[in-house]
């Protein structure tokens, strides 16, 4: 909310400061988010330059939209207890009224209402209010329209001018009925729902209550018959409709977060005394509809002095109490050791003591309250040995040359599609945009749109990963998951002077993955299936496995999608289930052998599909506990080795817990390892 | 067969022409290994008569001894020759190093550590939640109820019915206080989603939410937690100013600014004294129990602690941002 500090002055009867004002009441809850000068920016505006304070008012504070508001906040912080400024009624000169009945007593309980006859049409507001409403962001239109808001700024009571001309019959506050129509001021229609609060005559609905008014009855150049509503609408009535029909207009601001409900004939006789002076006109009375047992009440809210320091962490003295809250307009009678406390009208914020110490710690300066250390707690968390921390990995990743990113959690549904395809996505019903559309279904999306970023922007060696969630719909619900996932394109090292700059490939990654695996000593217990995947190229490509369990997926990027990149060079991707990779194993310690080791070097030749872990488990199944480690230090396919086939070079390395083994029993190993995969392999043995 | 003094002169001869260790071994293995020329020698007196046998074997043993000594002087004369070599081998100390080089942590994530550890060291522990959130978490629990127009400001984003991204890590109070009740001492680091998008907004951005509930917990514990985490995250004694503010969940609530090295006010967080309707949603007794709760934006924070100035930077995956935060 925008005002000119010369009419928040004028309403205080001294000269403001501005930047103290601001300052002042920024302190005092009140925020001022610019000091803006006036005239200069809005061109073809207000020929005087002025300030205007420009405010960002919490929602608590509906009383604080209005001059008079700010004006009593100022008051107060200064130590003075302002009191509204005397508005003198003007009498009637014509016995006209027209009727007003509350259908919805409890959601319009005051309806003021009056007949203003012979106005002049073709007037205009005078310059100084248009250049307040102006500096409030409004634009003059019809003299009818900028007095009722000029009073809306004044005063925090929204009042609305009907063509009198326009109406049948009568005035009646009721809800809509279901599928009622209107059509709005703006030009736009809306269909009504039955908890819509309408303004209605004979016709039907003539305006959303509280929010805007309808374009039938509107107020033209040519009306010369008013009629002017200055009602109270309960906050609970009106809020979310606006929002609900896409408006936000500044009754509705209001009305929702309330208006002092004793306000209203001060408005009208505002306005009326406005309007006269602009168009002249002859005023009819001033005609109530009141339910009074639904206006809202005040209700004794009790306020304990022990509590309230306890709270704040002060020591206020009851008289400090007392003074603060009297300047704020709350009664406060003494009460068995504290105060049974009453809210000003115009209050709609207070309600339980909780407020009340609030507005007593926002008088006495949030700055003015001490700054005390709590009582040191004791209290020795679960340490997490048996997890690992999402920060070792993030470190692991970064030593081996990745880099962190953070993308968003919503992607775009296409890509989302061909890296998950078939996936039942998680949408957003409203979101920014189609490329931000649904919750990521994997964190490769977001990891090749980063890489792509990078790519175009001449970085040609990257190594990215990212730790968060990933989101599935499943029968419950939505599914969210914790994920590591990371992608490396480009050589597997910067460029050297020593040259050899081949691409980075499955097992260089690999290696990050078993890394990774590592860290919860389950690098052992891992393995690598075949498997396919839809995003990955199909020969290319491993399922993690732990145990039964899948935990990941690591392979090279399909070349359809590569292709969709742009990318000529291989992109290796993985991906790993936090919740069970970071299970960690806690180390239970082993003797190990003092006897020395032999090893044993041999060559098998095997058909190419079967595979290294197969060969291994067949050795290790061979050797029994005699096996300390095998290494396969040589592969090779060709001359020599039949077309199909493949040459392994295993190394064992042999070592008995008790004693030295001899030549002979390694000797005696090796050739029941051969027979075994001689055997179950069909391996021949090369000398 | 040679005399010791001729096998001396022999053995001088080869150990002198021994070009490298190697060689030079293989000399003393020829004269005094086991089957070596001289240790033939000392075998050999046996076979002599008795009264010759003390002068010969002196003399072999002088020789002996003198070819061992030659052996080691030049053994000493080689290794020093080696490690000449070795020496004398010259590299280009500035040339780059080879193999992977590091990568680097995400500033968010730089940031949001140095949070989470200021405030393990001081007591709290860490707390996490779903980012899908459903209504009640979300608000309702929070006393923010349907039609509440707080729930405008947060600018949601809407799943199905009764679900939405979480608008703030909040939602964790809840469920923490729930399963843990009081007294308890928690923060909540987490990315949360609002519908904003602009210079200065995100629609995904990081939140740390703390919270403490305890018997006696006042404003002036607020403020001083606060004192103490900014001046810890900042390194330096940072002024602060707490201005009076409004969250549902919280009465009384504050935004806390800080005074820049500029001198500007720079608003850094909101917090307050948790809501009662808050605990009662959680069956912790208000009359018993009071407790304080604040909330900031780490990426708020790292844009002040390392000077960037726009927060759409954080989420474009630019190695030439993230690169400079390792």
């Amino acid at each position: 909310m925008r005002i000119d500090i010369q009419w928040l002055g004028e309403m205080l009867q001294r000269d403001l400061d501005p930047e103290q004002t601001a300052e002042q009441l920024t302190l005092g809850g009140l925020e001022v988010e610019s000091l803006r000068l006036s005239g200069a920016e809005a061109g073809g505006g207000p020929a005087v330059d002025g300030v205007v304070l420009d405010f960002d008012i919490t929602p608590n504070r509906g009383d604080c939209f209005s001059v008079l508001g700010i004006a009593r906040e100022v008051s107060a912080l200064d130590g003075t207890r302002m009191e509204p400024p005397a508005v003198s009624q003007v009498s009637a000169t014509v016995e006209d009224t027209f009727p007003v009945t509350l259908d919805a007593r409890a959601a319009c309980p005051r309806f003021a209402g009056r007949v203003i006859r012979n106005i002049r049409p073709g007037c205009r507001s005078p310059e100084w209010m248009r250049v307040r409403l102006e500096r409030a962001g409004l634009r003059a239109l019809h003299p009818v329209v900028d007095v009722t808001n000029y009073v809306m700024l004044e005063l925090g009571q929204p009042l609305h001018g009907y063509d009198l001309n326009a109406l049948s019959g009568g005035i009646s506050v009721r809800f809509a009925g279901d599928g009622e129509a209107l059509t709005l001021l703006d030009g736009d229609s809306v269909t009504l729902q039955p908890d819509v609060l309408v303004i209605a005559d004979d016709s039907g609905a003539i305006g959303l209550a509280g929010i805007m008014g309808g374009q039938g009855t509107a107020v033209s150049d040519t009306t010369r018959e008013v009629f002017l509503e200055s009602a109270f609408f309960s906050p609970e009535s009106i809020a979310g409709r606006a929002r609900r029909f896409g408006l936000h207009t500044d009754a509705s601001l209001r009305f929702e977060r309330g208006v002092d409900p004793v306000n209203q004939r001060r408005a009208i006789e505002r306005a009326t005394a406005l309007l006269m002076d602009i168009s002249g006109g002859e005023p009819g009375p001033v005609v109530e509809a009141v339910a009074t047992n639904e206006l809202p009440a005040r209700r004794p809210v009790p306020l304990r002095l022990d509590r309230l320091n306890s709270i704040l962490g002060t020591r206020l003295a009851p008289g400090d109490v007392e003074s603060q809250l009297d300047l704020l307009h709350i009664a406060a009678a003494r009460e068995n050791g504290g105060w049974s406390v009453v809210a000003p009208d115009f209050r709609f914020d207070l309600r339980i003591e909780e407020d009340l110490v609030e507005e007593v710690g926002r008088m006495t300066g949030y700055d003015n309250i001490p700054v005390v250390a709590e009582r040191s707690p004791r209290h020795v968390g679960p340490s997490t040995e048996s997890m690992v921390s999402e920060e070792r990995i993030a470190d692991t990743l970064c030593s081996r040359g990745y880099s962190e990113v953070v993308t968003y959690g919503f992607v775009d549904e296409g890509l989302a599609d061909k890296v998950s395809p078939g996936a039942n996505h998680v949408r957003l019903t409203n979101p920014l945009s189609k490329e931000m559309g649904v919750m990521r279904h994997s964190l490769w999306p977001g990891l090749l749109l980063a890489a792509q970023h990078n790519r175009s922007r001449q970085q040609a060696r990257l190594r990215l990963f990212e730790i968060g969630a990933q989101f599935a719909r499943g029968d419950d619900g939505v599914r969210e998951s914790r994920v590591l996932a990371g992608l490396a394109l480009g050589a597997h090292r910067p460029e050297h002077w020593e040259g050899g700059g081949r691409d980075a490939d499955f097992f260089d990654v690999k290696s990050d993955v078993e890394a990774i695996l590592a860290l919860a000593g389950r690098a052992a217990d891992a393995t690598f299936d075949r498997a396919d995947h839809p995003a990955l190229a199909g020969g290319q490509c491993a399922r993690v496995m732990l145990g039964e369990t899948g935990v990941g997926w690591l392979g090279v990027l399909h070349p359809r999608l590569r292709g969709g990149m742009g990318w000529k060079r291989p992109a290796i991707l993985f991906a790993m289930q936090l919740e069970r990779t970071c299970r960690a194993r806690i180390p239970r310690y082993s003797e190990y052998s003092k006897f020395p080791s032999l090893r044993r070097d041999i060559a098998v030749v095997v058909d190419d599909d079967v595979s290294a872990d197969r060969l291994l488990k067949c050795v290790r199944r061979a050797t029994g506990g005699v096996l300390n480690d095998v290494i396969i230090f040589d592969i090779f396919r060709g001359k020599g080795i039949d077309s199909g086939r493949k040459s392994v070079a295993l190394g064992l390395i042999l070592q008995d817990r008790s004693r030295t083994l001899t030549d002979t029993e390694a000797d005696r190993i090796v050739t029941s390892t051969t027979r075994r995969l001689e055997r179950e392999l069909g391996a021949t043995i090369r000398e | 067969m040679a005399s010791p003094a001729g096998l001396l002169e022999q053995a001088r001869a080869a150990v002198h022409a021994a070009g490298d260790l190697a060689q030079l071994d293989a000399v003393r293995v020829k004269y005094l290994g086991r089957k070596g020329l001289i240790t033939a020698e000392l075998k050999g007196l046996g076979k002599l008569p008795v009264e010759e046998r003390a002068a010969a074997g002196r003399e072999v043993n002088r020789v002996k001894q003198a070819v061992v000594e030659r052996i080691s002087a030049r053994r000493e004369q080689l290794e020093a020759a080696r490690t000449e070599a070795e020496l004398a081998n010259r590299i280009d100390v500035t040339l780059p190093g080879r193999g992977q080089p590091v990568g680097g942590l995400h500033p968010v994530t730089r940031t949001l550590r140095r949070i989470v550890d200021i405030f393990a060291a001081a007591g709290f522990g860490v707390r996490n939640g779903p980012e899908v959130e459903d209504d009640y978490h979300n608000f309702t629990a929070l006393n923010i109820p349907e039609n509440h127009p707080a729930r405008a400001l947060h600018d949601t984003f809407y799943l199905d019915s009764g679900h939405v991204l979480r608008t703030h890590t909040s939602p964790v109070q809840i469920r923490a206080m729930r399963s843990e009740g009081a007294p308890i001492r928690i923060i909540v680091p987490g990315r949360v989603y609002r519908r904003d998008y602009d210079q200065t907004h995100s629609p995904m951005f990081t939140q740390v939410e703390g919270l403490a509930v305890d018997t006696d917990i006042s404003f002036a514990n607020l403020k001083s937690v606060l004192y103490e985490f900014v001046s810890s995250f900042f390194e330096r004694e940072v002024e602060l100013r707490f201005r009076p503010s409004y969250f549902p969940f919280t009465e009384p609530s504050a935004e806390v600014d800080i005074r820049s090295e500029s001198g500007k006010w720079l608003e850094i967080l909101g917090c307050g004294m948790v809501h009662p309707n808050v605990l009662r949603h959680v069956d912790v007794d208000p009359e018993k129990y009071t407790g304080y709760a604040f909330g900031m934006g780490v990426e708020r924070l790292a844009m002040l602690r390392y000077g960037v100035g726009d927060l759409r930077r954080f989420f474009e995956s630019d190695l030439r941002f993230i690169g400079q935060f390792r």
